[in-house]
């Protein structure tokens, strides 16, 4: 049994496809920026979340510093409870405010956390007290409307 | 011709095609079972990665870079319209990690390597090699089929990986280098939007769903092929045809599983 | 009483309603070999492929070496085949293996031998079919009757105690074909083994044979020696073996009168 230069084909083939698969995972996906084990859970809720899904990104002054992990629905008072994973690195102040924001005009949305003022650290499984919900384009249009022909009269 | 004569030959297609689709499953079945030996003498199975994968891999480059390109010439024309150029690279990135990837690599697959072997093993079967090797107590499905299953199944997700790392090239090119799309936004947007699990790994996923499928159709034409002429040209074809359809309905329903409410 | 190695008592067979085989019943002697014969189509091969437990007889079995094979388990026709070697008609050579590697097919299959004695081992029977040399040949450079050489090559592999030839003679030159059947005789004294020729080529196999199966039909219509066959009286025999246009075998085809077609009245 000696080797062959089919062995030696097969070879450059199956390294060639785990780097492409490397290579999408790093370059094209985001798996440099997964962290799963060092990160802890934190919630919030909306009363309209908008386009807003899971794997969204969360971010604080621009930086991306964990991802939504579910969007449900809690029926206790009918508004979205959103679980969000936050990187370990970052803590944030008790008061932080989070914000459903769009990147660009028609952009994808994510959530932006501006932090606040107090001493105490978020632990996880904390909540958000503060929070604003997603701008709609409909409801924007639509009191844009109202207004102009408000002010027609 | 009367009616009760048609009605009959309706009839019996249906029950041949059901005979079939049993036959079939035994023969899959049977091919699992009689696996052992593709894993212990795992040169029978590399020797026919060569055959299926390697030799899959220049179609399968030059498609994926076309492909890419298009995608970049295509989605820049499109995006512009709205303003959202740096998109691009999700748009090409997206379609082909979840959809185009998996799916024209297994089409191209199908019909480079699926047709080959159908057609090697129904030669096998009509030179009468299949029942030589039965006589000498070799079981051919271990020996023939079992490592060109487990070949095509190895083989499938890798070129597939290359296929789309290859199409986010050629979109990159066309893109970047050619129309000029800022660089930082092209990669990423790309990275932002394109999940690791969500995307590229139920890529990978339904790229070895299509290689066992493809596979398998391909062994089993091969296989069941009348031995004559006519017999193998017949079963090649219908490889091509039930692999592709196989690929597409499967993407469907594989798709409308991972993708849905997200 | 010498020893049958191969018995077929009353074996039936049939292909969905339409028989093949009607009541055959043979004995093959150790050391001998034996001719059947017959028209192309009159269940020769499929007496063979039920000696080797391909098919399985619809009434009545198959003896080999005192077992019934139609009732062994998948080990147990799995281990008589290895004592079993068959040519086939057009050798069915592995055509993506060299000469070599089809010949130590079987070998490195069924045995754990080291590779040196594989080579020494295909070598002699390379030589034993006097193509020593061509090991590294690909099937598809040989011609006609070397592949059927190297064929034969590759059936004797592990020395069998039953050889097979299912119509070793089809489509060889007139050289090739005294060569196969020479071969085939040489081959049958030095193994010891017993050989069953299915053939349709009167002259060259009656030359080399010690007993003879005429089938037709599906049935036995004579058997004996090589030379009762050539003094045999039977009318199909006749025909057959001096391949006369008429007799028992019509050169018509048995469709409506010729005559009544055309529209020809008497």
């Amino acid at each position: 049994m000696e080797r062959t230069t089919l062995d030696l084909w097969v070879g450059v083939f199956v390294v060639a496809g785990i780097a492409a698969l490397v290579v999408l995972a790093l370059k094209v996906g985001n798996l440099s920026t997964y962290n799963v084990s060092e990160s802890y859970q934190l919630q919030a809720h909306f009363t309209n979340v908008g386009g807003l899904k899971p794997t969204a990104s969360v971010r604080s002054a621009g930086v991306l510093v964990g991802r939504v992990v579910s969007i449900v629905l809690d029926t206790s008072n009918y508004d979205a409870k959103v679980t969000m994973s936050i990187d370990k690195r970052y803590q944030f102040p008790k008061d932080t405010f989070a914000n459903i924001l769009t990147s660009g005009l028609l952009g994808e949305q994510y959530i932006g956390l501006i932090p606040g003022g107090d001493d105490k650290m978020l632990q996880s499984g904390d909540e958000f007290k503060k929070t604003q919900s997603a701008v709609v384009l409909e409801d924007l249009i639509g009191k844009f409307l109202y207004n102009s022909s408000d002010a027609k009269k | 011709m009367n009616i009760v004569g048609g009605l009959r030959g309706i009839g019996k297609r249906v029950v041949n095609a059901v005979w079939r689709t049993g036959y079939g499953a035994r023969f899959f079945v049977m091919t699992l079972r009689y696996s052992g030996m593709s894993f212990r003498r795992f040169r029978l199975t590399v020797r026919e990665i060569f055959f299926s994968g390697v030799l899959s891999l220049i179609i399968i480059l030059v498609a994926g870079m076309f492909v890419g390109m298009v995608l970049g010439l295509q989605g820049y024309e499109t995006l512009k319209r709205y303003g959202s150029e740096s998109a691009l690279g999700s748009l090409v990135a997206l379609s082909l990690v979840r959809e185009l990837g998996p799916v024209l690599a297994a089409l191209l697959f199908a019909s480079r390597a699926g047709s080959a072997m159908t057609a090697e093993i129904g030669l096998m079967k009509a030179t009468e090699q299949i029942d030589a090797m039965e006589l000498m107590a070799v079981n051919p499905i271990a020996r023939v089929v079992a490592p060109r299953f487990w070949a095509g199944v190895i083989s499938m997700p890798l070129l597939a990986a290359l296929f789309s790392a290859m199409g986010v090239f050629g979109g990159y090119v066309v893109g970047v280098v050619n129309i000029g799309v800022d660089e930082g936004s092209f990669w990423s947007q790309m990275q932002a939007s394109v999940d690791f699990q969500h995307d590229i790994l139920n890529g990978v996923i339904k790229s070895l769903v299509f290689g066992l499928a493809v596979t398998a159709i391909a062994l089993f034409e091969g296989y069941d092929a009348p031995p004559t002429a006519e017999g193998v040209s017949g079963a090649t074809t219908r490889t091509v045809v039930e692999s592709s359809l196989a690929i597409l309905m499967l993407d469907f329903i594989l798709t409308a599983f991972m993708f849905q409410g997200a | 009483m010498s020893a049958s190695l191969v018995e077929l008592h009353d074996v039936n067979f049939a292909y969905d309603s339409r028989p093949i085989l009607k009541g055959i019943n043979m004995s093959f002697q150790k050391g001998k070999l034996i001719a059947i014969m017959g028209l192309s189509g009159c269940g020769k091969t499929t007496i063979l492929r039920h000696i080797g437990g391909v098919l399985k007889p619809t009434k009545g079995y198959v003896k080999v070496d005192g077992q019934v094979i139609h009732e062994l388990d998948p080990q147990g026709l799995y281990a008589m085949r290895r004592k079993m070697g068959m040519l086939f008609q057009f050798g069915a050579l592995f055509t993506d293996m060299t000469v070599f590697d089809n010949v130590a097919f079987q070998m490195r299959e069924h045995t754990d031998l080291p590779e040196e004695i594989i080579r020494d081992l295909v070598m002699m029977k390379l030589h034993a079919v006097g193509l020593y040399g061509t090991q590294e040949l690909m099937p598809g450079e040989l011609s006609g009757g070397m592949a059927r050489r190297v064929a034969l090559a590759r059936t004797i592999a592990l020395d069998p105690m039953l050889i097979m030839y299912d119509e070793p003679f089809a489509g060889l030159d007139p050289i090739s074909l005294t060569v196969v059947g020479e071969l085939i005789r040489r081959l049958n004294d030095a193994l010891g083994a017993t050989s069953i020729v299915v053939t349709h080529d009167v002259q060259e196999s009656l030359k080399i044979v010690d007993y003879v199966y005429f089938v037709s039909n599906g049935a036995i219509i004579a058997e004996g020696s090589a030379d009762d066959i050539r003094a045999s009286g039977e009318a199909f025999v006749k025909q057959f073996v001096h391949g006369e246009m008429d007799g028992p075998i019509p050169f018509h085809y048995p469709g409506n009168d010729f005559n009544t077609d055309l529209g020809v009245h008497a």
